[in-house]
């Protein structure tokens, strides 16, 4: 589904390099995780892939069901299946929650050529799909994000991610500002959404939200690199141990 | 002090190409004196503090210059609202294409027909708040607004009115060169929302005085005319009573140059007046400059007003907003916010901004801020992540951007149906 290959990146603005070639195979269906301290280039790796501005690819590819990522715009990469769940999601005014879901999805829709959606049978989508993240009307109708509390806001880019139906998921610290309750229903959103022809990429500093959305892979990632890749036991030895030890492994 | 001879000359050729309109005794004495103001003021120079930012000639010169008609096959603006509609051609008012002037909680009459009376109650008003607003900052063009308009509409609200009352200018010349006036009293707890729309003429100089009683409420939602080579200077003179609210907000799209002006006094204790503006420019579809001048004197404790004012600019358009808070001794308790902001989407475009506190009373909440800035990056990109088209996504950052300022309409369906106008200027320019 998504392959990153030596996958070295600069700042634009300072040219400071932030990653040091990432290889990264995520197969479909699959969860993998990425774990590493801050600083790592978790984030940075999430922003690339989604086409944020700012970066500059000095070497390597990225490609997501071997079409090449890295040479789209991000609306492209959005309409290819791509989603990336923000960490911190901006908040919009004045543009209705409703308005900009359906904007987003037809915009998709018909930049992959298909048919848009009446706003009937929007309507009754996003109906469905809101209640299980028990997001009400009222939060559907107001402006994107203004206003929600941080739980809100998670939520709600579950609810985009449910509705764009995208393959590839990157949930960028989701976990981050959460309370346990707020995180069982994000990650239960996301357990839904689980199947063969989709695959998530979970970056995530803590252990925890992987008891909630159990990953087939994790990795650790730090100063730019992939330094170790295995299975969920991975993630509990961070948990009980701290990254310094595998730091050190490494060197 | 004797006025420089360059004032001389361009005021008085603008008067000798000018005679007073017939009527009354009160309104002939309003007129003849508000002549006399403008002979003393002089009208605006270049050189003129006020109008640094803004040039005047335009304004000032004998003739208006030639504006183009604008032809559109879209619905007209406030078309689907329940209202009582006013039609005004050229700046003349035009019974046949209007609504009888009847309507529940109100009483309207034409200036034409209440400056013929010998007496009329508009007599307080006309004229009066004008010229209490030519103090502590001139403003010449109402001064002769108030000596030679002809025409208006004189509006006295007694109750809730049971619907808004809409202003249409219609323009049909292109070198119409309308000057009206207009007259509000909101009685005691009476309550009415006024609509404007249209460009009204090649060249507008238009004046509404409106007085609140207590716990009177005023709404005002105008938008301006679409037409590219119109030019307009307006003034809003408001005074507020205990507990009233006026609540004010303009769209501008397009306009060479419009000059807008609201000058508002809060005498009454608890009393709140809001005014916004959203003005969008793009310079590749002719000249815009439009500039916004605000002064808000409060006089009594415990008053709340709000200066929101949002501009978008492309392709070397400029706006101007020149907005002060005045908070005069023992106006204790005052709450006072001014935000002036704008959207430069280019390099070319310019936005000149002068916001101004002065406050007398020691305690007092007043904030006020100014920026300028291009499209948030963080915004756009979220949107375009989510398979937002790049275009799209711009424009729904314009109106994130201008979303506080739509925000201070109450009513939610004129607020839609002004958005819905924003959004077809934006898409317009997007083909």
């Amino acid at each position: 589904m998504l392959e990153i290959k030596n996958l070295h990146v600069e700042l634009e603005e300072e040219g400071k390099q932030i990653l040091k070639g990432v290889d990264l195979t995520v197969e479909s269906g699959q969860v993998h995780a990425i774990m590493g301290p801050n600083g790592s280039g978790k984030s940075t790796l999430s922003y690339v892939l989604s086409g944020r501005d700012g970066y500059t690819v000095t070497d390597g590819e990225a490609t997501l069901a071997g079409e090449d990522l890295l040479e789209m715009e991000p609306e492209e990469r959005a309409a290819a299946g791509l989603f990336l769940a923000f960490q911190y999601p901006v908040e919009i005014p004045g543009v209705g929650n409703m308005t900009f879901l359906r904007t987003a999805v037809n915009a998709q829709r018909k930049l992959r050529g298909e048919e848009e959606l009446s706003s009937g049978d929007f309507l009754r989508l996003i109906r469905a799909k809101a209640k299980t993240l028990k997001i009400d009307a009222d939060m559907l109708k107001r402006p994107v994000n203004v206003g929600f509390s941080g739980g809100e806001k998670k939520r709600n880019e579950i609810l985009q991610m449910a509705m764009l139906e995208p393959k590839m998921c990157i949930l960028d610290e989701t976990d981050s500002g959460l309370d346990v309750d707020a995180m069982k229903l994000v990650s239960e959103g996301v357990n839904a959404l689980r199947s063969e022809g989709r695959s998530f990429l979970v970056i995530t500093h803590y252990q925890r939200l992987l008891d909630h959305i159990k990953p087939d892979v994790v990795h650790i990632m730090a100063d730019g690199r992939i330094i170790k890749t295995g299975g969920p036991d991975l993630a509990l030895e961070v948990e009980t141990q701290g990254y310094a030890h595998l730091l050190n492994e490494e060197a | 002090m004797a006025l420089p001879q360059q004032k001389l000359d361009a005021t008085g050729a603008r008067l000798a190409a000018m005679s007073l309109p017939e009527g009354g005794a009160w309104i002939s004495e309003a007129r003849t004196s508000a002549r006399a103001r403008v002979e003393a003021m002089g009208l605006p120079h270049r050189r003129d503090e006020y109008w640094k930012y803004t040039r005047p000639e335009t304004l000032v010169e004998p003739g208006a210059r030639e504006a183009s008609t604008f032809e559109t096959y879209e619905p007209t603006v406030f078309g689907e609202i329940d209202r009582l509609k006013i039609v005004f051609v050229d700046g003349v008012y035009d019974a046949e294409a209007s609504d009888e002037l009847s309507l529940a909680g109100v009483e309207i009459e034409p200036l034409s027909e209440a400056g013929a009376k010998d007496i009329h109650w508009a007599r307080d008003l006309y004229g009066v708040l004008e010229t209490r607003g030519q103090s502590p900052v001139e403003r010449p063009l109402a001064a002769l607004n108030t000596a030679y308009a002809a025409d208006g509409m004189v509006i006295r609200v007694t109750g809730k009115a049971e619907k808004p009352v809409s202003l249409v200018y219609l323009q049909e010349s292109t070198s119409s060169d309308a000057i009206f006036h207009h007259v509000v009293k909101i009685e005691a707890g009476a309550d009415l929302t006024l609509l404007e729309n249209g460009p009204a003429a090649a060249r507008l100089n238009k004046v509404m005085e409106v007085e609140i009683a207590d716990g009177g409420a005023f709404h005002h939602v105008r938008t301006q005319g679409r037409a590219h080579e119109r030019r307009a200077a307006t003034h809003i003179f408001a005074r507020l009573g205990k507990e009233s609210v006026f609540k004010s907000f303009t769209l501008t799209v397009n306009g060479a140059l419009t000059r807008n002006e609201a000058v508002i006094e809060l005498t009454g204790d608890d009393a709140v007046a809001h005014v916004a503006g959203a003005a969008l420019g793009d310079g590749a579809t002719g000249d815009f400059h439009h500039d916004d001048t605000v002064f808000i004197t409060h006089d009594a404790e415990n008053c709340e007003s709000r200066q929101v004012y949002k501009k978008v600019l492309r392709n070397g358009a400029v706006g101007v907003f020149q907005g002060k808070i005045l908070v005069k001794d023992g106006a204790q308790k005052t709450d006072g916010y001014q935000i002036s902001q704008s959207l430069l989407l280019d390099d070319d475009s310019q936005f000149l901004a002068k916001p101004e506190l002065e406050i007398y009373a020691d305690d007092v909440v007043c904030s006020h801020g100014s920026t300028s800035g291009a499209i948030d990056e963080e915004g756009l990109f979220y949107l375009r992540s989510r398979g937002v088209p790049k275009d799209i996504a711009t424009d729904l950052m314009v109106i994130a951007f201008v979303a506080e300022a739509l925000e201070e309409i109450e009513d939610e369906a004129i607020a839609a149906d002004v958005l819905s106008r924003l959004e077809s200027w934006l898409q317009r320019r997007r083909g």
